[in-house]
């Protein structure tokens, strides 16, 4: 691996991906479907553009549905992208889902060899590595027996154990980990850190957010198929936070919902109502809360108060809307906030509205379920700010 | 890294590799004969069967009258059963392998591959036991010049296998009534072939229109035909008056290999341009 560090180990460039939807799979179909051909497809990645250099431990995260399998099996050569270009350079090889493709009627000994000679590897090499590979998915016991009779755990400690044994350059790994006990677990990150020491590359995709804050030194998180962040784990992994809306919401106590109070919508756009999902500095942000109140309610609320969250659910900014400016009716109350110079932020952004009773105490709260996201430019950091830059040497201005 | 660099590492992984090709015939030949008591045996038991049959109803019902027609048949039959195992598989052999089509990157091109060498190892072994028991039973007819014909013979067999091979299986992914035209061309194959009667009977019919060549353009009609010279090799005649087999010489046999070689070329192109194409979608459509 003297040459592994430095170089790329994978690259995409604008990758797209849209999966066709329901494509004629007989003939009677195809001449039925003639006339009314509308399906557009599924987009599961867009524009993906991202390099990988050799060496590196890379998260990859996201919302369930944001592409991260894809984006996986493109990289492994699977799926032929839509668009764009993926290259690799070294040997891949990679765990998707559940096994990597094991036969059910041949013995876990057999299914080894055949899946280590279709990962690139000999005769010769396997024989050689047979013996670590199966200590390691400590299945000694069963390696004679058909692998249709395994269970899952065992299934995936012998697809992993065969993945890490053919002496892979790049390692792409899906979301299995979470399968195994605790102690193969224990075994894959001890594996997983003595492939960093060795200087290979590895991508996986994990739900697991505190693995990939512990274990990864970049992580990528997607959404909707697009790239939103690409940077420091720690911050991917509280964006995602913000996104999912799993953050602590510091800002926005969770109350028993009121019933005469009900959210109907609450959108972030540039225009009141309509819904944006990328905003730059200097653009304008509105966002509308559309709120159903009771009429017996109305007189009661003494504030409607937005909050714009961000990584982490830390409160960015606050606007309200007092006593003086609410309806004294009910009905449906539509409330535009509109920020007309988009601060330099960078990040993803949920938006949480919450209702006070006179006496400011929260009645309801709700919240935006997409982030929307700000970039001004910068690489990483919450807020792009102008400054300059003086070096002295020896006392003297330069 | 034994010496390598990354990037030769990672075309190996997509190399068609001879080594990845046997493990997959292996493991083919495994999982039919896993658990079974006679195991290999039974790849017998079908021609023997047919030849049981055939040999009622051509010999003892409709009197054909050709001598010896259980090895007549067999000549023909063992090349004709390989052709058509190959490719009545082959159209199952990426739909079969969607596991590991979805999971693993590995040359795609394998898979019809290695259901033709299936059935070609099931072909060798099946045509080793034909010329013993022709041996044992006195009737050591084929051993003589003419048996350098299986060389072209089956050479063209094998091209027009694997082109085949390719479309259909290509084809079936995409479309899977392509299974099914599959199996009942293969079926009206069998009868179009010269293999339960003799390829004189064709000659009379089409020679008087002048389109005895145009049946050659079918390149197993040349195969099964030069099969039947190289190991029947018998000048018998029928009670019509005409020959069983079509010429005793060989130039008859190369003219309509060569033809049927062409043809096969041709669809070989065909079916590797198709498979090229619809392969790097496979993982999808699956």
């Amino acid at each position: 691996m003297a040459d592994s560090t430095g170089g790329v180990a994978l690259r995409a460039n604008g990758v797209s991906k849209i999966f066709r939807g329901q494509r004629a799979t007989s003939f009677k179909e195809h001449l039925l479907r003639r006339g009314g051909r509308a399906d557009a497809g599924f987009p599961a990645l867009r524009d993906i553009t991202v390099e990988i250099e050799a060496g590196h431990t890379v998260g990859l995260i996201g919302p369930n549905g944001s592409g991260k399998s894809t984006l996986l099996k493109v990289l492994a050569g699977i799926l032929r992208p839509t668009s764009g270009e993926v290259a690799a350079y070294g040997r891949i090889a990679s765990l998707l889902e559940l096994g990597a493709g094991f036969n059910g009627e041949l013995s876990g000994r057999d299914n080894v060899f055949l899946n280590a000679s279709l990962l690139g590897l000999s005769h010769r090499e396997t024989e050689r590595m047979f013996d670590s590979i199966v200590a390691f998915s400590e299945l000694e016991e069963f390696i004679d027996n058909p692998v249709k009779h395994y269970s899952s755990g065992m299934y995936v400690r012998l697809g992993f154990s065969v993945a890490v044994h053919v002496d892979p350059d790049i390692l792409l790994v899906d979301e299995v980990l979470a399968v195994g006990d605790e102690g193969f677990a224990k075994k894959c990150l001890d594996k997983i850190a003595e492939f960093q020491a060795d200087g290979r590359t590895i991508l996986f995709v994990s739900h697991a957010l505190d693995l990939v804050e512990q274990i990864c030194d970049r992580a990528l998180v997607l959404e909707h198929g697009r790239l939103v962040f690409d940077g420091d784990p720690e911050f991917a992994t509280g964006t995602l936070r913000a996104m999912l809306g799993t953050a602590r919401p510091a800002a926005v106590p969770a109350e028993p919902a009121e019933p005469r109070l009900l959210f109907s919508r609450i959108t972030v756009g540039d225009v009141p109502g309509e819904e944006r999902a990328e905003f730059t500095a200097g653009d304008k942000v509105a966002v509308r809360a559309v709120l159903q109140v009771a009429s017996d309610a109305a007189g009661l609320l003494g504030a409607v108060v937005v909050v714009i969250m961000g990584a982490g659910g830390h409160p960015i900014w606050v606007m309200r809307a007092d006593r003086d400016r609410l309806p004294a009716t009910g009905g449906e109350w539509a409330l535009d906030f509109t920020v007309h110079d988009c601060p330099p932020l960078h990040g993803a952004f949920v938006v949480a509205v919450r209702v006070d009773d006179a006496e400011g105490n929260p009645v309801a709260v709700g919240q935006t379920r997409d982030a929307f996201w700000v970039r001004s430019g910068q690489e990483v950091g919450l807020l792009n700010v102008p400054y300059e830059v003086t070096v002295r040497v020896g006392g003297s201005a330069q | 890294m034994a010496g390598l660099s990354a990037q030769q590492r990672a075309r190996a992984q997509q190399r068609l590799r001879w080594e990845l090709l046997v493990k997959l015939v292996r493991k083919d030949l495994k999982v039919k004969y896993q658990g079974s008591v006679l195991g290999f045996l039974w790849s017998l038991a079908n021609p023997l069967f047919l030849l049981l049959v055939y040999t009622f109803v051509f010999q003892v019902v409709l009197k054909t009258g050709i001598p010896l027609f259980g090895f007549y048949l067999l000549s023909g039959l063992l090349i004709w059963n390989a052709f058509a195992g190959a490719v009545g598989s082959a159209s199952g052999a990426a739909v079969g392998n969607a596991g590991l089509i979805k999971k693993v990157r590995f040359p795609l091109a394998v898979l019809p591959l290695s259901t033709v060498s299936f059935a070609m190892v099931h072909f060798v072994l099946q045509l080793g036991v034909l010329l013993l028991a022709m041996l044992v039973s006195g009737h050591a007819s084929f051993v003589g010049p003419q048996l350098l014909l299986v060389v072209p013979a089956v050479t063209v067999a094998l091209l027009f296998t694997i082109a085949l091979s390719f479309l259909v299986a290509a084809l079936n992914v995409r479309w899977r009534d392509t299974q099914h035209v599959v199996e009942i061309a293969l079926m009206a194959g069998f009868w179009v072939n010269p293999i339960v009667y003799s390829v004189s009977l064709v000659r009379t019919e089409l020679a008087g229109h002048g389109l005895f060549w145009a049946y050659f353009l079918n390149p197993m009609a040349g195969v099964v035909t030069a099969m039947q010279r190289a190991l029947y090799a018998q000048d018998a005649v029928l009670p019509n008056g005409s020959r069983v087999l079509a010429d005793d010489g060989y130039r008859f046999y190369l003219e309509k290999l060569g033809v049927g070689g062409l043809v096969s070329l041709a669809l070989l192109a065909l079916g590797l341009w198709a498979y090229r194409r619809l392969s790097a979608d496979f993982a999808e459509e699956l």
